[in-house]
């Protein structure tokens, strides 16, 4: 018996320092090096590095009922996690392998040894790290319910707090960023400040939706009454984002409303009809270059339309290339229909790129002064300014996208996502229903694209590759395919961090591919599912682990 | 609601609007690509001897397709599933086997015994190409067999970019160029002498999968499970350890494969594995998925139509720069076949899923 | 009067002939069961009258009209509606969402209306989820409209299938092995409730059916396929004492005497 439990707690600590490994020689950790989150000491690095241990410590001891048992195999798998660390540490000090691989650096012996470098004080600093660590994930997991979760959240609450002070500290009051924020990251009082009053904060809101008493309070307030008010609220804070919000960030919010705009779109396709569409960067590209060809004096035809005469032109556009492209893929199954939506995105890419195209689309260098939105005399130029466009048009996206969604249309998607053959047998259209889902949920990438355009003032072919696709599938999964809140989560997650971010941009890709496959092992519904989605596919998924040893797994599908 | 004029068929099958719609864009596109090509050969631009070499270069490239399609066909075929990371499984082994050519070229090696090199070099590649496959497999795969169809996919998609950018971080962005094997320089009559080398070497990788399948118990293994793994779960056997073999099998012929573009293209990159790993698999489709000599025939197909299309269809039309258009016939190709006729030119051997 | 009647139906997949020449006359408000081996074309059938299926030769005819090779959709909407042999749910929707589904071509707003939530969206929605609650409560699953399909017990999904169903209001329903995988009481409750559908909503039902006593016991015509051919027609009785029919159940050499020369009879098996 701890024989075996020791094995596991080894292999789990093993696993954990594989994956340190991974992070660190591709470039991750020593990336963060220099950002400061916490005083002078907590790097974002070691934060990773801590939380990693941590992770080991938990994932371990989770297995365990008591804390007798959790805490001891926690640290033990940290521990060997601290010293897999440390012999990376030692391997990168001792053996020349930067002809190599490109980050294994001094440098990074020294992250990774916590400034120790790979000698017996690093090794030291690293195991006594490891110990707190896992005592610290034992501990949290045997404090009582919501305990745990809540320091665990105002934790991390902290930790994006310094993380985000470029961002925040020219925003908030004087007072508050010179009492929160040291020269880099947050000063320690104010980590201990923002520590505490996020634990109450975490705690009210649990006790809030515990407590019998306030519920009912909660519930007095009718529905009808409380739900206009809050987003009333809701309305009004991001209304007013252009206010406060410097030119960088409402250029950053800009970004993540193109692509709330996008995965709006593809959530009617993929979220609420089930059809995996890997090419959905094809509306964005139409919807961009419709824009870009119809107002710019540059290609195609001599004259140029005003913006606001262009845009529903824009829009139409994508909903036929929705309709081109939804037409031949209705037959298709479902992993069929992924790769031939890819194939359609990629031809649109290398046909903009073409020089055969050149005279009309401008070619590899693009189409640039594209015109602007102007309301009378104002003339919408800033991204400030531009905020409010986009943010009425996702508004407007998400109006529609519940409307739908509360239709027999929007039944007849979720019965095509169900069991399409069943759907044709209670009379529904399949060729309507998935044509519609196409075209509409082409239309706001059209409508994305168009405002991008403007915005940026230019396009070029590099702007619209598979990745952008990826990018939304990405944000999808990690909100909840089919939730809507999900949707904004996941760009504000995937979108808006990675911005704010300077030195996470090398890495994004790299986190959107470990977001799919974590996210669909561990937590297949996303962060914010749809009610009733979310049981689909959790208990699929549960249901396949259990088969999985032995599995006889036809006939679904 | 009322039928306005149902339209009613018999004859076993039955065709709508949208199908018309369809065959009219397709049937558009054929006329195009004929009448293109009737006047690319009118023009008379090109001898005979450029079409000579355009066809010997796509055979080349299409048989490096071949043994990246293998690994597409066999996978589906045992699991009903598209590898989307294979060509990423691909990428891995090319660009890990640079640094070991790299080595054998700096400490004069290379020069003095290519062809123990070379074999060094393909070995290793496999190797490497092999244990990420295997890893996809375990980590991105098996948590999730028998989940909806959509769910794989999806890690598919995840691990594809994991591996690539795992491999962008470890050695960088930049481009690599493999070190020139002297004994591959030059012509042998018509053809580069690496073109030869890498059609020989996918024969006997062919050869080799072909003994594999049809004489090992491993193999038997393989082929009980992609014609029934209910059945040969029952008959005892281990399904869990035939996909493994399934997925190591494919991955050391896509590590192989590497080695050989590299040859022929000598640039590796680890955004490489994107466009041979789609159009490997479009050359699995249009043999037809899950069919072994269909993926042979497929890749060669594809890799000959790519490498004369430009010019043959485009070139007729004075349309500027036709090369450029090389991937749009590939993925057009894609498209088409998964439209018009998803079973493939040969057809699926291991049947797709009840179409009821 | 002749509600549904196929003619020289004909079905092949590659060599096999699952149909061959069958010709069937289903009466208004008749119980008329399937039976037959395995493999004898039965589901074949289903799929051919639903239009998932487009038969070779032969034609369809529903309450008069041609529906040979009609979309499955359009089948749906003229008044056919069926349930599967091993229960095809939408299992990760509500209960209410399921039949809601298949109301679908009876529910009249347009898109517009959908989307500002005009009276006539509310008017056809509020009408929409009455008319499905009173058929769960006609299927005995009344309260039961905010359960997940997947989770209901296994009768109550046969049960909503068949609700599912009759939201489309058809005048035939197709029921494929309702009673399969069900206990004696279930199956009891079961034939009530296709008796049921057929003398209060004036359902005609046409089944295929495994289990002989229920086949026996609510048929007003029996017809035997084997080897995708009709071998038979006739009321139960007919049905069980023709030796055609023992032959193909029990094989060769039964019907000559060497066998029971009926069908087993509940109680008698």
């Amino acid at each position: 018996m701890i024989v075996r439990a020791a094995r596991r707690a080894i292999f789990i600590g093993l696993v954990a320092g594989i994956a340190g490994w991974h992070l660190s020689l591709v470039g991750l950790i020593p990336a963060f090096a220099q950002r400061r989150l916490v005083g002078d000491t907590l790097t974002f690095s070691y934060a990773l590095l801590i939380a990693l241990l941590a992770l080991a410590a938990f994932a371990t001891g989770r297995r365990y009922p008591g804390a007798a048992q959790r805490i001891p195999w926690g640290v033990l798998s940290a521990l060997v996690s601290s010293l897999m660390l440390f012999l990376l540490a030692l391997l990168v000090t001792h053996l020349n392998l930067r002809q190599i691989l490109l980050n294994a650096t001094p440098e990074l012996a020294r992250v990774l040894t916590f400034g120790g470098g790979a000698s017996g004080a690093g090794l030291v600093r690293l195991l006594l790290i490891g110990l707190l660590a896992g005592l610290f994930a034992g501990g949290l997991s045997a404090l009582p319910r919501p305990w745990g979760r809540v320091i665990v959240s105002a934790a991390l609450m902290t930790l994006l707090l310094g993380l985000l002070r470029d961002v925040l500290g020219p925003l908030l009051p004087r007072v508050v960023t010179s009492f929160l924020y040291g020269t880099a990251g947050l000063s320690l009082a104010g980590a201990v400040v923002t520590f505490l009053l996020a634990t109450v904060l975490f705690t009210l809101r649990w006790s809030l939706r515990a407590n019998a008493v306030t519920a009912r309070a909660t519930a007095a307030v009718p529905a009808t009454v409380r739900q206009p008010v809050i987003q009333a609220l809701l309305l009004l804070i991001l209304a007013s984002v252009p206010l406060w919000a410097g030119l960088f960030l409402s250029n950053v919010a800009d970004f993540v409303g193109f692509y709330i705009l996008m995965g709006l779109g593809l959530n009617l396709v993929l979220g609420f009809a089930g059809l995996l569409d890997l090419g959905y960067v094809a509306f964005f590209a139409v919807g961009a270059y419709t824009m870009a060809v119809l107002t710019s004096p540059e290609v195609g035809q001599r004259f140029t339309l005003d913006f606001w005469v262009a845009l529903p032109i824009a829009v139409v556009t994508t909903v036929l290339a929705g309709l081109l492209v939804g037409l031949p893929v209705l037959r298709m199954r479902g992993d069929y229909l992924a790769i031939a939506t890819l194939g359609f995105g990629e031809i649109v890419r290398l046909l903009v790129l073409s020089d055969w195209l050149k005279p009309y689309l401008g070619g590899a260098q693009g189409v640039t002064r594209i015109a602007r939105p102007s309301i009378a005399s104002w003339r919408i130029d800033s991204p400030q300014e531009f905020y409010l466009l986009v943010l009425i048009s996702c508004l407007f996206a998400w109006f529609l996208s519940v409307r739908l969604r509360d239709s027999r249309l929007g039944r007849s998607w979720f019965a095509i996502r169900e069991d399409e053959h069943v759907a044709q047998a209670m009379g529904i259209n399949r060729v309507t229903a998935k044509l519609s889902a196409f075209a509409i949920g082409a239309s706001f990438g059209g409508l994305s694209g168009a405002l991008f355009a403007s915005l940026v003032g230019s396009v070029v072919p590099a702007s619209f590759s598979l990745l952008v696709s990826i990018n939304v599938v990405a944000l999808l999964v990690l909100g909840g395919m089919g939730s809507l809140p999900g949707v904004v989560v996941g760009a504000l997650a995937l979108v808006g961090l990675p911005e704010l971010l300077r030195e996470f941009q090398e890495y994004r890709l790299l986190v959107y591919g470990i977001v799919l496959i974590a996210m669909m092992l561990f937590r297949p519904a996303g962060l914010l599912p749809e009610r009733i989605h979310r049981r689909e596919l959790e208990e699929a998924v549960e249901e396949a682990r259990e088969i999985a040893p032995a599995e006889i797994a036809t006939g679904r599908g | 609601m009322t039928i306005a004029a149902p339209r009613r068929f018999t004859g076993g099958r039955r065709i709508d609007i949208s199908q018309l719609i369809v065959w009219a864009i397709g049937g558009i596109l054929l006329a195009i690509v004929l009448l293109g090509s009737i006047l690319t050969l009118r023009a008379g631009h090109y001898t005979a001897a450029q079409w000579r070499d355009f066809v010997v270069f796509g055979i080349a490239q299409g048989a490096i397709y071949a043994l990246i399609a293998l690994g597409y066909t066999m996978v589906y075929g045992v699991l009903r599933m598209i590898n989307f990371a294979h060509g990423e499984v691909f990428m891995s082994g090319a660009m890990t086997t640079f640094f070991l050519a790299d080595y054998l070229n700096r400490s004069g090696f290379l020069k003095a015994h290519p062809w123990i090199s070379l074999v060094a070099m393909l070995l290793f590649s496999g190797l490497v190409s092999m244990t990420v496959a295997v890893l996809v497999e375990r980590i991105a795969y098996r948590p999730l067999r028998g989940a909806p169809r959509l769910v794989p996919l999806i890690t598919a998609v995840g691990a594809s970019f994991f591996l690539q950018y795992t491999f962008r971080g470890l050695f960088g962005s930049g481009v690599r160029a493999y070190p020139a094997i002297p004994v591959l320089q030059g012509k042998l009559w018509v053809f580069q002498k690496t073109q030869v080398a890498v059609f020989i070497g996918v024969l006997i990788t062919l050869a080799l999968l072909v003994l594999f399948l049809q004489r090992t118990r491993a193999g038997l293994a393989i082929r009980a499970v992609a014609e029934d793994r209910e059945a040969a779960a029952l008959m005892g056997v281990d399904v869990d350890r035939a996909i493994v073999t399934t997925f190591a099998v494919g991955g050391f012929m896509a590590g192989i494969a590497g080695v050989l573009y590299a040859l022929v293209f000598v640039q590796v990159q680890f955004f490489m594995g994107f466009l041979p790993g789609i159009k490997a698999f479009t050359a699995a489709v249009l043999g037809g998925i899950g069919n072994l000599p269909g993926a042979a025939v497929g890749g060669l197909v594809l890799g000959v139509i790519e490498s004369i299309g430009p010019s043959l269809f485009f070139d007729g039309y004075g349309i500027r720069a036709a090369h450029q258009l090389k991937d749009v016939i590939a993925f057009t190709i894609l498209v088409l076949i998964l439209i018009f006729r998803p079973t493939g030119l040969l057809g699926e051997r291991l049947g797709g899923e009840e179409r009821v | 009067m002749v509600l549904l009647e196929t003619s020289h139906l004909t079905k092949r997949f590659g060599g096999l002939v699952a149909l061959r020449d069958v010709d069937l006359v289903v009466q208004e408000r008749a119980i008329h069961s399937v039976i037959g081996p395995n493999g004898a074309g039965k589901t074949t059938l289903f799929n051919c009258i639903t239009g998932f299926l487009v038969p070779d030769a032969g034609d369809i005819r529903f309450s008069g009209t041609s529906i040979t090779g009609l979309r499955p959709d359009l089948v749906a909407r003229l008044g056919i509606a069926r349930t599967y042999q091993n229960i095809r749910l939408f299992r990760h929707l509500s209960v209410l969402d399921n039949v809601l589904i298949g109301l679908h071509p009876h529910i009249n707003y347009s898109l517009l209306d959908a989307i500002l939530r005009t009276p006539r969206y509310r008017r056809a929605e509020r009408a929409a989820e009455r008319e499905a609650r009173e058929l769960l409560a006609f299927v005995g699953l009344a309260g039961k409209e905010f359960f997940t399909a997947a989770n209901l017990p296994y009768g109550d999904q046969r049960r909503l299938e068949i609700a599912r169903a009759l939201a489309l209001r058809p005048k035939l329903l197709l029921l494929d092995e309702p009673t399969a995988g069900m206990n004696p009481h279930e199956t009891e409750e079961m034939i009530r409730l296709i008796r049921r559908l057929r003398d209060e909503r004036g359902i005609t039902i046409l089944l295929i059916e495994h289990d002989m006593k229920v086949v026996m016991n609510i048929s007003d015509v029996v017809t035997v396929l084997d080897f995708g051919e009709k071998i038979a027609e006739g009321t139960p009785e007919e049905v069980r004492r023709d030796p055609r029919v023992i032959e193909a159940y029990l094989g060769r050499g039964a019907a000559s005497g060497l066998g029971p020369s009926t069908l087993p009879l509940p109680g008698e098996a």
